[in-house]
């Protein structure tokens, strides 16, 4: 498939706001359930609403490049029995609300004993609706009969720890950039676990995808099963919109480094932060890890649509 | 909507001859021809006379070479009775109009649709956003995208004439049936057993394309007859058990039949 630029920044960036707003949300349920009012944590809170809100709505306004007529893009809420893209972009703006409504309680500074609760239930939800709104992007991939390799039970899984893993680096960094010390070290090790345990499943995603290949043959898609078909002569003489857009090929040997370098990139993060961190600088720290994982999603995301073997590719 | 209509009595579609078609492009040209000012309209070609042309098309013909087969290939097939021979196949592909269309039910915005009256699978160009995904959920590769009006296109099935009463009964089938000059494609309703399409279908045993993947296409292919026995030489040149080839007696043989 062709990797669109506006689908991959899309996918990253707004994983990466909704992931932190994933955490925020937990955060701020667990606190307030517990009755721990922290007006110390306050503004942290605000700044990842905030980077959650503007990298998720950055994503989103990317993802309008992608539309030929992104004026209609309203349009887009009214299928939502049927069609995950639909339910996308319902999550997408449903998520905003409880997201503003915690900042709203939040902002009013020291929430009084009535409000505790709700902040707790908004922060529940808020965390729920980010989740389902990473889920219903994956869902849009993985509901893809023709493309068998969007259609692997590990698609969700990675797209949502990929959101989880980068909003949390994220997080890190705020809570180190604005409360000082807060230590770094269990938050690197945290990021390197997750870290190592996606690269992993990354890796047993492309080694079970190269192995199985498209279903069917060319035979089966041009209705004679069984008997053995060449080209012989192409409808077209130039590349048309399919060829284009489904028959998207890449380099074996560029994938592979390609791949690695995504893997690296990832699991390179945390260690990078390491070194930092002997540097004296735990807040650059955590920013650096977070942005070198931000890169490896953007480098997988790539290789997720550039990799990816559209059924159609049988007639070429 | 872009949730399945319940089933329709009438499935409108076309029947396919593999054994006829000669690859013309014939039924391509005059889909464009007319689909480029009906309803689907207009087919925007970019850069038409220049270096890389590129544009929309509802119908694509390929050509391939078909391996030859030993007798009783494989079951089921046209290979089933006798040696095949090798040939070229053309085969043209266009929109199936299937029953269960994923391209609808990924819609995000209502825009493509399945006509609950006869299941003609369209698209409403004024509401859709141009974000592709009914493509990709196409394994048939049926729609095409047009960057210059930014919505997709897909054939009609020319539903702007098969109910066009300004024009003459003859004509009202898809301009691309109308067109073939060897009358490979048919057009019909293949929701009826008793329509002329769903007996031709019967007689010569059609096909549905991947019918594995589960969206039921409404469009049939019939398969190349088999190709008669040939006698002496020619039987066993398609076994490829040939092993005389080389001798000058042989062609003195074979000339000496005659």
């Amino acid at each position: 498939m062709h990797p669109a630029l506006s689908v991959i920044l899309f996918t990253t960036l707004s994983g990466a706001g909704y992931g932190l707003l994933v955490w925020l949300g937990v955060s701020v349920a667990l606190l307030n359930l517990r009755g721990q009012v922290l007006p110390a944590l306050t503004g942290v809170q605000l700044a990842a609403l905030a980077l959650g809100l503007v990298l998720s709505t950055a994503g989103l306004l990317l993802s309008l490049g992608h539309l030929g007529k992104p004026l209609r893009s309203w349009r887009a809420f009214s299928q939502w029995r049927t069609s995950w893209l639909s339910r996308e972009a319902v999550m997408a703006i449903a998520t905003v609300l409880p997201a503003l409504l915690v900042g709203a309680l939040l902002w009013r500074g020291m929430p009084g004993p009535t409000a505790t609760p709700l902040l707790a239930i908004a922060g529940i939800m808020l965390a729920l609706f980010a989740l389902a709104t990473v889920a219903c992007t994956a869902m849009i991939y993985a509901s893809l009969k023709p493309i068998p390799a969007w259609r692997h039970p590990l698609v969700v899984p990675v797209y949502l720890l990929f959101a989880l893993l980068t909003g949390l680096a994220l997080l890190f960094a705020l809570m180190l950039l604005m409360l000082g010390d807060q230590g770094p070290e269990t938050m690197l090790l945290t990021l390197a676990v997750v870290a190592c345990l996606l690269v992993a499943l990354k890796w047993l995603y492309w080694y079970e995808t190269d192995r199985d290949g498209l279903p069917g043959s060319r035979a089966t898609a041009i209705g004679l099963p069984g008997r053995e078909a060449t080209v012989f002569e192409r409808p077209h003489t130039e590349a048309n919109y399919v060829t284009r857009e489904m028959a998207f090929q890449v380099a074996r040997t560029h994938a592979r480094w390609l791949r690695i370098g995504a893997s690296a990139l990832v699991v390179g993060g945390p260690l990078l932060g390491y070194l930092l961190l002997a540097a004296g600088s735990p807040a650059l720290a955590l920013a650096a890890a977070a942005a070198l994982m931000l890169a490896g999603a953007f480098v997988e995301r790539w290789l997720f649509f550039a990799q990816a073997r559209h059924v159609v590719t049988l007639y070429y | 909507m872009t949730a399945l209509p319940t089933p329709s009595k009438v499935k409108l579609g076309l029947v396919i001859d593999l054994d006829t078609c000669v690859g013309c492009h014939a039924c391509a040209t005059s889909c464009k021809e007319w689909n480029a000012g009906g309803i689907a309209g207009p087919l925007t070609d970019e850069n038409p006379y220049g270096k890389d042309p590129s544009g929309v098309w509802f119908n694509r013909v390929h050509s391939y070479e078909i391996a030859p087969t030993p007798a009783c290939a494989s079951q089921g097939s046209i290979a089933a009775e006798a040696a095949q021979p090798a040939m070229t196949l053309h085969f043209p592909r266009s929109c199936l109009h299937c029953e269960t269309p994923a391209c609808v039910t990924v819609c995000p915005t209502g825009a493509s649709y399945k006509r609950a009256e006869d299941g003609i699978v369209l698209v409403d160009e004024d509401k859709c956003i141009g974000c592709k995904l009914c493509s990709w959920a196409c394994p048939y590769g049926a729609r095409e995208y047009s960057p210059v009006e930014g919505v997709m296109k897909k054939c009609t099935l020319c539903v702007d004439r098969i109910y066009n009463e300004n024009l003459d009964e003859s004509e009202r089938q898809p301009a691309c049936v109308q067109a073939c000059p060897t009358k490979a494609r048919h057009f019909g309703d293949l929701g009826d057993p008793e329509s002329k399409v769903s007996k031709l279908v019967a007689e010569r045993g059609g096909v549905a394309l991947m019918p594995e993947l589960g969206y039921n296409p409404v469009n049939r292919y019939l398969p190349p007859r088999p190709r008669r026995h040939g006698t002496g030489a020619d039987e066993s040149v398609a076994q490829g058990t040939v092993t005389t080839a080389a001798s000058p007696l042989h062609w003195l043989g074979r000339l000496l039949k005659r």
